[in-house]
Parts: structure tokens; sequence; C-alpha cells
């Protein structure tokens, strides 16, 4: 697969467009804002030259869009160990969970499915090894390591409603 | 100057315009009109006489400038510049010819002789990047095809103000044509000179002036600027050139740190500058050069319409886009102001300052409004002369032909 034709146009005073034309023909583009704030626009079909949709994002929106739109991020496997049968994936922790504020320890993880919690991610950041009294938050990627089946249950566990 | 007195009037100059502000960003507009509303009421045949602040108003007034001009050379780079007067030097020029000479031919026809024509024609020229670039992003608009080039017009026009600022303040100090020739062959090779070094030595500069520590690059940024502007105030080259000139050198990381300390000072010192200009038009004056100002308003209003759509064609946009571009062109602003500024401070056409007050008033308010309507109106007007013409205008039937191919993949 080729990469996309990406068009970089300098707004002089406002900063640097972004713009791709997709395979459907689609345009979409970004303007990089020197404050650190994105304008993501979706151009018309009956006009090209002007916007169908233009938002304005803050760094911290436009960092999770980011997020979302990058393509492993629906493939949770962090790790290639499957000759030892070890795997690790990144399980997200949402606002609606029912671990959301709740402390580590209370999910009981180790014992019932033999995984391991060796990272939460947070925001931009890792903790490492956090421990038993560590209180998740909605947004949390906690990263866990275990054989498929355990690593599974781990899934079963922390994705409660 | 009595402290207590000035603190109670500087206090409340400032208070009545944050409160306009206020005012401005409901109303959805710039709040450069109700600056200079503000200041038309204080002052000279105001309704307050300001009398204990006037002086600090004035030295405020002037710093306001410089760092306006500061400001806006930070948002370019010199690489910007040279680039962008290599491929759109057509639409800087179809710029100056339809928008400056207007306001030349007015002043000549007003019998206010040929200097005040010099300065009218660069009130009349300059559109308000400042205005534009928020209305742009009001309407959503910064993603458009055609905002590239509004941004290219803007480009030179700033650009250009590095050599019409110090040619008019040659011929404001009333010098001969030798003087004046040398201010002017003095001001270019400063000009080039910065342009050509910033290109070159610009890290280096930076890297000079770079700190950690945001309070000493406050301090070292705006100590240098002001030096620089009040060296080029000396060689007659205008103050506010070298401050322009000193924000092209500056650029990377030093730029965008001194963007972000120093805005909060230039908008207090630049509200100051607006209502220092209206503190010094006595609104009396006003009424009788209201016409003559409402005439070049809808007349310049129009050449910038065309400017833009000109200037948009050019880049290969469309013929709605184009309209946009011209509709948003039209606001006037800061630079009007300053130079009138420039040219009351000098006492020539005591008529001036009056006429681009109104002027400037009344385009700061029209420009939102054009950017806005400019594109529904001219279609509507298309479209009715097409029903009655019943003659398919080639280039609409292509678009609309594209379109519907485009809805239909």
């Amino acid at each position: 697969m080729t990469a996309p034709r990406m068009r970089t146009t300098p707004l002089p005073g406002i900063g640097v467009q972004y713009e791709i034309t997709t395979r459907r023909h689609d345009t979409l583009s970004v303007i990089a804002h020197r404050d650190g704030t994105r304008t993501f626009n979706v151009h018309h079909d009956d006009d090209p030259d002007s916007c169908g949709l233009s938002m304005r994002l803050t760094a911290a929106e436009a960092m999770s869009l980011t997020d979302a739109l990058l393509p492993d991020h629906n493939n949770p496997n962090l790790l290639h160990t499957s000759d030892y049968g070890l795997i690790a994936e990144r399980v997200s922790v949402t606002g609606g969970s029912y671990w959301n504020g709740r402390v580590l320890g209370d999910t009981r993880m180790r014992t019932a499915t033999g995984a391991s919690i060796v990272a939460v991610m947070r925001r931009a950041h890792a903790i490492p090894s956090p421990g038993p009294d560590f209180r998740l938050r909605g947004g949390d990627a906690v990263i866990v390591v275990g054989t498929r089946e355990g690593v599974d249950a781990a899934h079963g566990i922390l994705e409660r409603k | 100057m009595d402290s207590a007195v000035f603190l109670i009037e500087f206090g409340a100059v400032v208070l009545a315009l944050g409160l306009l502000g206020r005012v401005a960003v409901r109303m959805r507009f710039s709040a450069i009109p109700l600056y200079l509303l503000a200041g038309l009421l204080f002052g000279h045949g105001g309704i307050v006489p300001l009398a204990g602040s006037e002086d600090f108003i004035e030295v405020g007034a002037e710093i306001g400038v410089v760092l306006l001009l500061l400001m806006l050379g930070l948002e370019y780079t010199a690489g910007d510049l040279v680039g962008h007067l290599k491929t759109h030097a057509p639409a800087g020029g179809v710029d100056f010819v339809l928008n400056a000479l207007p306001g030349a031919a007015a002043a000549l026809l007003l019998g206010w002789g040929p200097v005040a024509a010099v300065v009218l024609a660069g009130v009349t020229w300059v559109s308000s990047s400042g205005v534009i670039a928020k209305v742009l992003g009001d309407l959503g608009r910064l993603g458009n095809r055609e905002t590239p080039a509004i941004l290219s017009v803007l480009v030179l026009e700033d650009l250009a103000m590095a050599l019409y600022l110090p040619i008019l303040t040659a011929l404001l100090a009333g010098t001969g044509w030798a003087v004046g020739g040398l201010t002017l062959a003095i001001a270019l090779t400063a000009v080039g000179t910065v342009l050509l070094i910033a290109v070159r030595y610009g890290r280096v500069i930076s890297r000079f002036i770079s700190s950690d520590d945001p309070e000493k690059l406050l301090l070292v940024v705006l100590g240098l600027t002001l030096l620089v502007a009040g060296f080029a105030q000396k060689v007659q080259v205008s103050a506010a050139v070298g401050a322009f000139l000193v924000g092209i050198a500056l650029s990377g990381e030093v730029a965008e740190h001194t963007h972000h300390l120093l805005m909060p000072l230039r908008d207090l010192f630049a509200a100051v500058f607006f209502v220092f200009f209206g503190l010094n038009t006595d609104p009396e004056t006003i009424p009788p050069v209201l016409l003559p100002a409402l005439a070049l308003a809808v007349l310049t209003a129009m050449t910038k319409i065309a400017t833009g759509y000109w200037a948009a064609r050019r880049t290969g946009i469309g013929t709605r886009g184009r309209w946009r571009a011209g509709g948003a062109l039209v606001a006037r602003g800061e630079f009007s102001i300053v130079i009138a500024g420039l040219a009351t401070a000098s006492g020539i056409e005591p008529a001036l300052g009056p006429l681009a007050t109104a002027y400037v008033l009344l385009l700061v308010v029209l420009g939102p409004v054009t950017a806005r309507f400019t594109e529904p109106v001219a279609q509507r007007v298309i479209e009715w002369r097409k029903q009655r013409a019943a003659e398919p205008v080639v280039i609409d039937e292509l678009l609309a032909h594209e379109a519907v191919q485009a809805a239909q993949d």
C-alpha cells in the first residue's frame, strides 16, 4: 500500500495546513496552529474550495483523535512471544467502566487469571508496576501480561461495565 | 504629574477598555472600533478630559505601535517573505493599484496635496491581518482553498509597509528630495540587510537571544526591540519598521516563546494606542468628513473584493471561492490607524485624522459582514442573471457537473 499524498501549505500568520485526498476522492485537511491547537476540516463536494465542516480542537483533543486514528490501536497485542506462550495486551478502562475510580487490588487479577498488570498508561505517560492500592481512572490503558487464556480472562474482568 | 490622579484616570481608561472588549466578544466582532470610540469619548472635545494621564497614554501608544509591528514580524520568517515575494508579486501589484490609488485620488480631490495623498493611499491600501485572520477562524474558513490566496495578499501588504512607512516618515518630516532619497536608501538597505541576515543567520540570532527563563527572554526581546525601534526613528526609518524587522529576524522557538510572552503586553498597549488615536480626534470633526469617508469606504470595499477575486483566480480557485476571498479582504484596521497616526502627529491636514477614523470605523465593522455575505450575494446575482440570459456560464456548468459526479461517486 502506498502512502497517500499529503499536501503541505504554509498559512503565514496562522500555521501549516496538511491536506489529504482519500482514495474515494474525499478531501480532508488539518491546520496545525502555532499554539498547539488544530483545526480539522472536511471539504465540500459541491464547492471543493470550501469546508463542509471545520472543527477547532485543543491539543489534548487532537491527541485523543490521533490515538483513535492509529491503525494498530484496535490490535491490542504489544508483545510477540507466542513461542513461549506469553502475550502482552492493552486493555482500555472506559469512563463508564465499573473500575473507574476503583483500586487495582479489587480486580484480584493475578489470583483470578494468572495474568499480571505490568503498567498503566495514563495520558502521555506510563505508570510501571502499579501496586494493589493504585486507583484506576477512565481513559487508562492497562498493560496485561500472561497466557492467551489469562489475558482473555483479564479482558473479561477489566471490561466490566 | 499627580500620581493619584494618573492612576485613577489610567485605571478608569483600561477598565473601560476591558468592559468594551467584553461587549465586542459578545457581539462577535473586533474590539478596535470600540477602542477608537472610547478614545473619541475621552479627551479633547470628549466628555471626560484626561489631563493627568495624557502623556503616559501618548508614550504607551508609541510602545503599542512598536509591539504591534514586532508581533507581526514574528508571524513571518524571512524565508516566507522572500518566497512569497517571488510567487505572489502580481497579486500585490494589483492590490496596490486597486486600493492605494483610490485613497490617493480622494485626497487630491479634496485638495489636500500630495503628502496627504500618500498618507490616504496607505490608509485605504492595507487590510487588517488581525481582523481578517480572526474572521476566517470564526467562519470556519481557515481550511478553505482560497485562504492561502487571502493570506498572500496580506503578507505582501505587510512587507510593503516596511518600505512604505520609511517613505512616509521622510515625506512627513518635510525633508527635501535629496534627504528623502537618502532616507529611502537607508531604509531599503536596512530592510534588505535584515532580510538577508535573517535568511542566512536567523538561527544564530535566535540562539543568542534564546533563554529558557521567560523573564529574561521578555526583557531581552523587549529591550532589543525598543532600542532598534528608537534607532530606526533616529535615522528617519520609522520605529514601526525597526520593530517589524526585529520580529522577522527572530525565528523558530524564540519567535514562538516571544509570541506567547508578549501577547498580553501587545494587547494592552495596542488598545492604548487605539484610544490615543481617538483621544487626538475631536468628535466634532467627524460629521463633516462622514460623507467622503463613507464614499471611500464603499469604493475601496469594492476594490478589495475585486483584488481578492483576482488573487484567488490566479491560484485556480472556483467562482464561489473567489467571491469569498474578495469579501474577506475588505476589513481595514490597525495599520490604517498607524499610518493616520503618523500623519496627525506631524500635523499635516487636520481633517485627515477624522477621515481615517471614520473610514476605519466603517470598514472594521463592515469587513466581517462582507466576509460573510459577499459570496452568497454574488451567487444570487449570477443565478438571477443566468435565468434572465438563459445562457449557461461554462465554468459554473462544469462545476455543477463535477458536483453531480462527486455526489454519484
